[in-house]
């Protein structure tokens, strides 16, 4: 590995291309049973056991405000390490481990609207497509304006 | 305090053997890297915190002869580390002897608990020498170079005092020690302090339980599943992976554990402080030090105690003059004792003071409005007594620097109620003030209530549970009413409101409402009050792991945190505070409901609550409901005898059963048993016994008059309770007449 360049997992969210660094994930699992948690914000979608450890799942469609995940698909479980210990992130896919120089990247266009621009750190210019790389940090945390109850059942 | 001292010195000279190994260790290495000139800037700054270490601490137990030895190393050191003097082979050569020589005298003193008595003044001439020698300075030295690089370091910034090590292992070394002190170090190979106890990081002990826990949940799968099979080697093997993992478990939660003296190894100090500032003397006598925690909960405890400590020295312990004219003796004492009982741990501070004065305690109470006039003339002296919890109260005449600002024992009350523990106060006027505190052994692991509500399993702590109540369609029906669409249930004669966890929760799935059978009731208690939570479904009780939510979740107050289930999925833990504030079955001003509930009381008082049944026929006997542990069916096939007696094994134990129909002169004696048994569990100072009994009819409440007559044999009296005569059982006479051994070695009652 070069000096100038990043590991990065990627996957794949309602087509988009997303990438984290390596350095943050603590592992990639496939579905998981999750728990429900009542009354708790939206995009937190359950609790999965994780070898002993209780994780929160987070729904990153739901964070970055993108469509809800079409009912049947399963999910695939990103477990990111953050300040307050391993998350999981719901992703559509999982991508490969790549290698990119640091020279094809780009601050997200000022053109980037909503929530999105908040927890996109940037852009890769890759040949075939564009890799997004997320603010894990940030995306886990929920304190911001996204923390809305969810939509009760009346 | 004599003894406490003692076991206490032995600590602190455990604290500094292991220690001072350590840093002696590291005091040798580092001088042999400045001798190889392989010494970093801060070489010198670790070997002199390692000498200033063990310096103080000897100092501070007394032990003077490795103080003064060390102190003479420790000039030399701080020259060379101030660059004053410059490091030469001679120097080297004369330190690690110096080293040498203190480990020397620790060794000694872990094996004999003295300092020995070997001469060491021509070494430490030698240091002294080394210090003034010019000539000693102007040789080179091949690490010169670096010394001008040394900061300066306030030798506050020593290390951190070593964690307390937990472990037996440094006590059961230091009782060897003790019986073996004629001998000499090299006669015979003790393994060394350093050798039986590590420090271990906490968060690596956190690992292992989970780790241990999540061993647990494989095994019970493994188990399920070997269930079925009829491999004799496979259900050997899983026996044993059974026992092993449950041995596992048990190690492990040991080795979370700490002894509560490590908490009130400070309080001597505290109670000389307080006492001093208040012209008080005051003996503080500390037992059952060894009695062991988990380490969260010495942590929750702490404030407290020590709260709880200075107020009994401010208000209980009179001053001498004081005591003197009521015929005590000067010094007042203070006892703090602790040791296990039940699965718990017990906590009693005790003074011999002035005891809590209860007419002053409700003129305050009064005067506050804590306390109702008509209230106050009824209202009991124990009653009394737990006023000075609420919120506000403050008895003493001054405000103090040490205590009476009126925050203080509802926040002691407050801080242990979380950790799932109850508080008493008991107090005689002149006598003293014990104050007992019950908490459970370890949070990590509680027992727990598991139910069901919208498909989703959660669990509720079991000190929040007061009882299950199951209401078939038809009582569910009539039973429930609703005031302004508050639902209640009349428990006892008692309105219960009661709150629907999946309308709480909002789990209420669209339309699956209606479709009730039957209704099922869990009663809980929170803060005082008592609420009834409507759930789908109640499964069992279960020991849960607790484990916290992530800090997305941290902001809803109906969940304690989440717990992992046999199965491997996990299931949220119910605040059942947090849950009643949400559902405001709990108001938030809390004087108000404290006021009310101290009058509801005084009127609950009045009434009895009497478990109605028969045995054999034609008797209608009643007991208060107070001394009934548990209701029971047990198979006919399942009584053995055991020494003449019948008995059934029950929970862990044998339960000795009493045939109540044989012990009533009156009573019919049934020809045929039924089958299951109805016994009713009677204990007392945590022995049980089972009454059997032929039917168990109904729990009323009921104010009771009784009316006595000449006491019948095993009949205390009778009563009219739902318009008919019934009579009250005389248990103890009854119990004393099957089995004269149960009272025997009763304990007294404090």
């Amino acid at each position: 590995m070069s000096q100038n360049s990043k590991q990065y997992c990627t996957f794949f969210l309602n087509g988009l291309f997303f990438g984290v660094e390596v350095l943050n994930i603590q592992e990639v699992l496939r579905y998981q049973q999750m728990t429900r948690v009542p009354l708790a914000p939206a995009t937190v979608q359950g609790l999965i056991n994780l070898r002993g450890q209780i994780v929160t799942a987070i729904d990153l469609r739901h964070r970055l405000e993108l469509p809800a995940r079409a009912s049947g698909v399963l999910p695939m479980n990103v477990v990111v390490r953050s300040e307050d210990g391993a998350i999981s992130l719901l992703v559509d896919e999982i991508g490969d481990v790549v290698e990119i120089e640091d020279d094809v990247f780009e601050s997200p266009p000022e053109t980037l609207r909503g929530v999105a621009r908040d927890l996109i750190k940037g852009v890769y210019k890759l040949k075939e497509r564009l890799l997004l790389v997320l603010d894990t940090e940030r995306t886990v945390n929920l304190s911001g304006a996204t923390l809305l109850p969810s939509e009760s059942h009346n | 305090m004599a003894i406490n001292n003692e076991a206490l010195q032995q600590q602190l000279v455990n604290d500094l053997l292991l220690e001072s190994f350590d840093g002696l260790d590291r005091f040798d290495r580092a001088l042999l890297a400045l001798e190889n000139g392989q010494g970093q800037p801060d070489t010198f700054n670790v070997i002199f915190r390692v000498i200033h270490t063990i310096k103080g601490t000897a100092g501070c137990i007394g032990l003077g002869k490795i103080e003064s030895v060390a102190h003479v190393g420790e000039n030399l050191l701080s020259l060379l580390r101030d660059g004053n003097l410059k490091l030469n082979p001679a120097m080297i050569a004369a330190l690690l002897e110096y080293s040498d020589a203190l480990k020397e005298m620790l060794r000694c003193l872990e094996m004999t608990g003295q300092q020995g008595d070997k001469d060491y003044s021509k070494l430490l001439e030698k240091l002294k020498q080394l210090q003034t020698s010019e000539a000693a300075a102007a040789e080179k030295s091949s690490v010169g170079e670096v010394w001008g690089l040394f900061e300066e370091v306030e030798p506050e910034t020593a290390p951190a005092p070593p964690v307390v090590p937990a472990g037996r292992a440094p006590a059961m070394v230091m009782e060897k020690i003790a019986t073996a002190t004629a001998e000499t170090p090299a006669s015979r190979p003790v393994s060394s302090i350093s050798d039986t106890a590590i420090r271990v990081d906490v968060g690596q002990l956190d690992k292992l339980m989970n780790l241990v826990g999540e061993l647990v949940l494989a095994r019970n799968q493994i188990i399920q599943f070997t269930g079925k099979a009829k491999e004799p080697t496979l259900l050997n093997a899983t026996q044993r992976l059974n026992l092993i993992t449950t041995e596992l478990q048990e190690s492990v939660m040991k080795t979370r554990m700490q002894p509560i003296g490590n908490v009130w190894s400070k309080f001597p100090r505290i109670v000389r402080d307080v006492a001093h500032e208040l012209g008080k003397r005051v003996k503080l006598v500390m037992e059952g030090q060894e009695t062991e925690l988990d380490r969260t909960i010495i942590e929750a405890i702490k404030d407290p105690l020590t709260h709880v400590i200075r107020n009994a020295i401010d208000h209980g312990i009179e001053p001498p003059a004081m005591r003197a004219a009521a015929g005590k003796p000067d010094e007042g004492m203070l006892i703090l004792r602790a040791f296990h009982e039940g699965g718990q741990v017990n906590i009693e501070i005790m003074d011999d003071g002035q005891g809590i004065n209860v007419a002053r305690v409700k003129q305050k109470a009064l005067e506050k409005s804590l306390l109702a006039p008509d209230q106050a003339a009824v209202i009991s002296d124990r009653d009394v007594l737990n006023l000075v919890f609420l919120p506000g109260f403050s008895t003493a005449e001054k405000v103090t620097n040490v205590s009476g600002r009126g925050v203080g024992m509802d926040v002691v009350k407050t801080n242990i109620e979380k950790i799932g523990g109850s508080v008493d106060l008991f107090s005689e006027t002149g006598q003293g003030t014990t104050l007992k505190i019950k908490i459970p052994l370890t949070l990590a692991i509680i027992p727990a209530l598991i139910v069901t509500s919208g498909g989703e399993r959660f669990a509720i702590p079991q000190v929040n549970l007061l009882e299950l109540v199951r209401l078939e369609s038809e009582q569910a029906r009539k039973g429930i009413e609703v005031l302004y669409g508050a639902p209640v249930y009349r428990l006892r004669g008692q309105l219960l409101p009661l709150v629907y966890l999946n309308r709480e929760l909002k789990l209420l799935l669209p339309g699956a409402e209606t479709s009730s059978s039957a209704v099922q009731i869990v009663v809980l208690q929170a803060d005082g009050r008592q609420f009834g939570m409507v759930v789908d479904e109640i499964n069992d009780t279960e020991e849960i792991v607790v484990k916290p939510l992530g800090k997305q979740l941290k902001g809803i107050s109906c969940f304690a945190g989440a717990t992992i289930m046999g199965d491997g999925r996990v299931a949220l833990i119910l605040d059942v505070l947090g849950l009643a504030q949400e559902a405001k079955v709990i108001s938030e001003t809390r004087d108000r409901t404290l006021t009310d509930k101290a009058g509801e009381q005084t009127r609950a008082d009045e009434r009895q609550t009497l478990l109605l049944f028969d045995a054999g026929e034609n008797s209608r006997l009643a007991i208060p409901l107070s001394t009934v542990a548990r209701l029971e069916e047990f198979p006919l096939k399942s009584i053995e005898r055991a020494g003449g007696q019948e008995v059934v094994q029950y929970r862990g134990q044998i339960l000795p059963l009493i045939q109540v129909s044989q012990f009533l002169p009156l009573a019919a004696p049934e020809t045929t048993r039924p089958d299951p048994v109805q016994v009713v569990v009677y204990s007392e100072s945590g022995r049980s016994v089972g009454l059997v009994v032929s039917q168990i009819n109904d729990i009323v409440q009921e104010i009771l008059t009784v009316r006595r007559e000449a006491p019948r044999q095993g009949i205390s009296g009778s009563a009219v309770i739902q318009d008919k005569v019934t009579d009250l059982l005389d248990v103890p006479g009854i119990i004393r007449a099957a089995d004269p051994d149960f009272y025997r070695d009763r304990k007294e009652p404090l």
